[in-house]
């Protein structure tokens, strides 16, 4: 069985993801490429689970016991987030 | 009313066109360094913006707070709500507007503003749109101004057989609201015309070159036809998009008569700038009649006429502080200068549209 | 036990601040949506009739038209608004205006026979275009519709019917001619400047079977510069008063055609639609007023007090009638922007090809507006509903109600891939009739036939 795609971006994509500056009204700033975002409040939560975990099974746990949402339309959100991510992080 | 008994130095007025691109700046930062410069003045300005970027909204010198307005193209009432909201947090006694395309939108929403409790002086609607680019020239003529010959196309075939009615080229070729340039063929000419049709729409204006100097005036309108603090600039350098960035005051009896001619006419209510040629021949040719104060306002104030403070005199009903035949010969330099931002204030104008005004 | 209260998901998404385009005070956000069609939830509606369902709203019609014939009514007198069939020709549509008074004003021979069928007398018919064929000029002439000549053919053709036919016929004579305002549609009617008009009445005058009793002219459409029409006006009076001298036409209607703009955002315009659509009171104050200044003189004259004939069609329609159209995917760009497949595309609302049509969420949303293009059901790259529209994120089912959609759409809507649906109309008591049902697969199999030897017998390849 081959690894879960979101895994393969959480370790890819780990250093880039603990340096981004993340405040509470969605302001998101990367200080190296000092490129401004808005997120919204449900990917504020992923990108704050992000920078602790790189295990995705963990996170969507977390998600999932938080939020009213079927584990199917979380991976499908979640990876278009990453897409979102991967093209913001290069 | 509740900003009658306010004195003029106390007041709290707040100023639109915040923008200050370099090559092409809006008039609300100079029209707030004139008020924050009297010397007696302890009320609040406050800047309105339309992008996160203008400077106008973090110059902590010359603005207490700054916030973000809807683009004019949202509609008025999404501009009418923002204001409301504004005005919860910074009980706004007046308002300046500084910017062309807000000056209808103001007008429309006059009487619902007035009910915030915010003044404005204005035109009417039909006193703006007597001036309006496709009107001038009638109204100019009824007044006794002359403008460059002027006429209204639908067709780029004008072009090719103008010549044969009595134009000749370098032509200058305009849109209604916005856009214009000069053609010096028929080629350039119709280039010009499809650009700007599919721009800003059909008609196209056609007028004659005038060749001269160009003449400014700024002054206010009391309503009643009398111009008053007339202050006349003449430019002397103009960057790539034909903007002042350095102009000298002059004194020029036949631009005055003129802009007098104007006031009178139509009535005037409010800030206004009158932009003139004068041809080799010494006759002066209207080109403009902007609803507001211009970019180089700061110059009328430093001449002697600080234009923008008799605003605030008039709209409080108070006596007028003296007003001068500013003396010819007193030049501005524009330059550009940092302003500096930090992250914090760039977050907060960027989340939430504003820089409120900092509790002590 | 308590069941810990779960929070709502939204889709999760991050937007990069573009320096110079970043503003997003600048559009209405979520709070602003539809929920009912007048006092009909859009909800009941798609479970009766399915996604996507266009909704026409029989007050809001019968308002516009009231209000219309009021703006110009108050100021002159007799006025005639001829429904513009083409605008909108879906009989329930076209009845309500007739109830309203309006006569019918049809460019082909399908709309002239459409509005005879529906009960229209031909004599409250104006039958304009440039296409008319022999059979059905016959038709109208021996009924007594009001044919507006187009062309020289036309005119000679409908001479010869006249005769053959020995029946005096009443014509219009259709103008054009450069307003200064708008551009010139020189392909409809005689030309005035080129003296083509002039001769065109006075062949008429000269015909033993054909009287010139009206002059029409139809200036463009969208006019924003109520001013254009008083040129027009001008010139057709102007127009008038030299074919009354010159041949014995007695005009006794002015007929001005339409062009009158609705509360729709052309694409590429810039300022706010409110500030660039004049009112109906506009548009009556300048064509009134110049009408009863260039006829001042006519009753001292003797001569008949003309009729103003109007036939605006977007201004009456446009925005009684709305899409509904419902999520089916979304997608994130590779730029970034996000993306929705809509259930309905320009194959039904054909006017996004030129307008920024209104979007309205049909219940409150949750999340940051961002920027999205909406994209229809074709498998077509120019299927796009809203280039560029600030919205909140949407989820697969999610309905949207698109506006004003009641001009142009559901005559110039195709049938492409797709089945057209079905086309509801809420009346004033809140009941809902279907006017037009949803297009099935036998409906579309039923024009064609299948020749024998073509039936069955394939041969896949394997």
């Amino acid at each position: 069985m081959s690894e879960h795609p979101l895994n393969n971006f959480l370790s890819l994509y780990s250093d880039s993801l603990k340096r981004l500056a993340l405040n509470d009204s969605g302001f998101v700033f990367d200080p190296m490429t000092g490129q401004s975002f808005t997120v919204n409040p449900c990917g504020l939560e992923l990108l704050k689970l992000m920078q602790k975990q790189k295990d995705v099974e963990l996170i969507n746990h977390q998600i999932l016991a938080e939020f009213d949402i079927t584990a199917e339309i979380l991976e499908r959100d979640f990876l278009e987030f990453s897409e979102q991510l991967r093209r913001y992080l290069k | 009313m509740k900003t009658a008994s306010k004195k003029v130095h106390q007041l709290t007025v707040a100023i639109t066109g915040m923008n200050a691109r370099a090559d092409n700046p809006g008039p609300g930062v100079a029209v707030a360094r004139c008020l924050r410069e009297v010397a007696k003045f302890e009320g609040k300005i406050i800047g309105l913006g339309y992008d996160v970027l203008d400077p106008g909204l973090f110059q902590t010198e010359l603005t207490d707070a700054g916030y973000l307005l809807p683009y004019p193209s949202a509609g008025e009432h999404e501009l009418l709500e923002r204001l409301q909201y504004i005005q919860e947090q910074e009980q706004i006694d007046i308002l300046i507007p500084c910017l062309d395309a807000e000056i209808l939108s103001m007008i429309h929403l006059q009487d619902q503003i007035a009910e915030l409790g915010i003044t404005m002086l204005l035109p009417s609607e039909a006193q703006l749109q007597l001036r309006n680019k496709d009107r001038l020239h009638q109204f100019a003529s009824s007044a006794d101004v002359k403008t460059p010959k002027q006429t209204t196309i639908t067709s780029s075939s004008f072009f090719y057989d103008c010549e044969k009615k009595g134009w000749s080229y370098p032509l200058v070729v305009k849109g209604q609201f916005y856009d214009a340039g000069i053609a010096h063929n028929p080629e350039q000419a119709v280039g010009l015309f499809h650009k700007i049709a599919a721009v800003w729409g059909m008609p196209i204006l056609v007028q004659k070159l005038i060749e001269g100097d160009e003449v400014n005036l700024t002054g206010l309108g009391d309503g009643k036809g009398n111009l008053l603090g007339a202050v006349m600039m003449r430019k002397r350098a103009v960057t790539e998009k034909g903007k002042a960035w350095a102009g000298m005051t002059v004194h020029d009896e036949g631009l005055l008569q003129a802009a007098q001619k104007l006031v009178a006419a139509l009535k005037w209510s409010g800030p206004l700038e009158v932009e003139m040629m004068r041809d080799k021949h010494g006759d002066y040719y209207l080109i403009e009649i902007n609803p507001r104060f211009p970019a180089w306002i700061y110059l009328a104030k430093a001449s002697g006429n600080n234009l923008p403070w008799t605003l605030l005199e008039m709209l409080q009903q108070q006596p007028l502080s003296k007003l001068t035949a500013p003396v010819a010969g007193t030049l501005f330099i524009r330059y550009a200068q940092e302003v500096i931002v930090s992250l914090a204030d760039f977050e907060a104008m960027t989340m939430t549209g504003e820089r409120a005004v900092e509790l002590l | 036990m308590t069941k810990k209260l779960l929070k709502t998901w939204q889709k999760p998404s991050i937007t990069p601040h573009q320096m110079g385009t970043l503003n997003k005070f600048g559009r209405p956000v979520s709070g602003d949506y539809v929920e009912k069609i007048d006092g009909v939830a859009v909800s009941d509606l798609l479970r009766e009739y399915g996604s996507p369902l266009f909704v026409i709203s029989e007050k809001r019609l019968r308002d516009n038209i009231r209000q219309m014939k009021r703006a110009f009514e108050s100021r002159y007198q007799p006025v005639i608004h001829a429904w513009s069939y083409k605008t909108n020709y879906l009989n329930a549509v076209c009845a309500t205006l007739h109830q309203e008074g309006s006569w019918a004003e049809v460019v082909s021979a399908f709309e002239y026979e459409k509005a005879r069928a529906l009960g229209v007398p031909a004599e409250r018919i104006l039958f304009n275009g440039p296409h008319k064929k022999r059979a059905i000029l016959e038709r109208c002439v021996t009924e007594g519709a009001r044919i507006h000549i187009d062309n020289l053919d036309e005119l000679y053709l409908l001479d010869t019917i006249a005769r053959e036919f020995d029946k005096v016929t009443s014509v219009t004579l259709r103008l054009n001619f450069d307003t200064g305002y708008t551009e010139d549609w020189s392909r409809f009617g005689f030309n005035l400047g080129s003296g083509a008009a002039l001769d065109a009445a006075i062949r008429i005058g000269n015909s033993s079977h054909l009287k010139l009793r009206g002059l029409h002219s139809h200036i463009g459409t969208f006019i924003l510069d109520p001013r254009a029409y008083q040129v027009q006006v001008e010139k057709m009076c102007g127009f008038m008063e030299l074919i009354e001298q010159q041949t014995h036409a007695l005009i006794d209607s002015i007929d001005i055609g339409g062009g009158f703009a609705s509360q729709n955002a052309l694409q590429g315009s810039y300022l706010p639609t409110e500030q660039v659509v004049p009112t109906m009171s506009q548009y009556a104050d300048t064509i009134c007023g110049t009408l009863l200044k260039m006829t001042a003189q006519r009753e001292a004259q003797g001569k008949p007090r003309l009729k103003l004939i109007l036939e605006s069609g977007r201004a009456v329609v446009d925005d009684s009638e709305v899409l509904i159209s419902s999520v089916v995917a979304g997608k994130r760009l590779p730029d970034g922007r996000a993306s929705y497949v809509m259930d309905a595309g320009v194959n039904l609302l054909f006017t996004a090809f030129w307008y920024n049509h209104k979007v309205k969420h049909t219940r409150p949303l949750q999340g940051i507006p961002e920027e999205t293009v909406l994209y229809g059901p074709l498998c077509m790259n120019i299927d796009i509903i809203r280039q560029s529209i600030l919205l909140p994120p949407l989820s697969v089912g999610d309905s949207l109600v698109l506006s004003p959609a009641g001009a142009y759409n559901n005559t110039q809507w195709m049938q492409f891939i797709e089945y057209r649906p079905a086309i509801v109309m809420v009346h004033e008591n809140s009941l809902v009739s279907v006017v037009r049902r949803a297009e099935k697969l036998e409906d579309l199999n039923g024009f064609e036939s299948l020749p024998t030897h073509l039936n069955g017998q394939f041969k896949f390849a394997e």
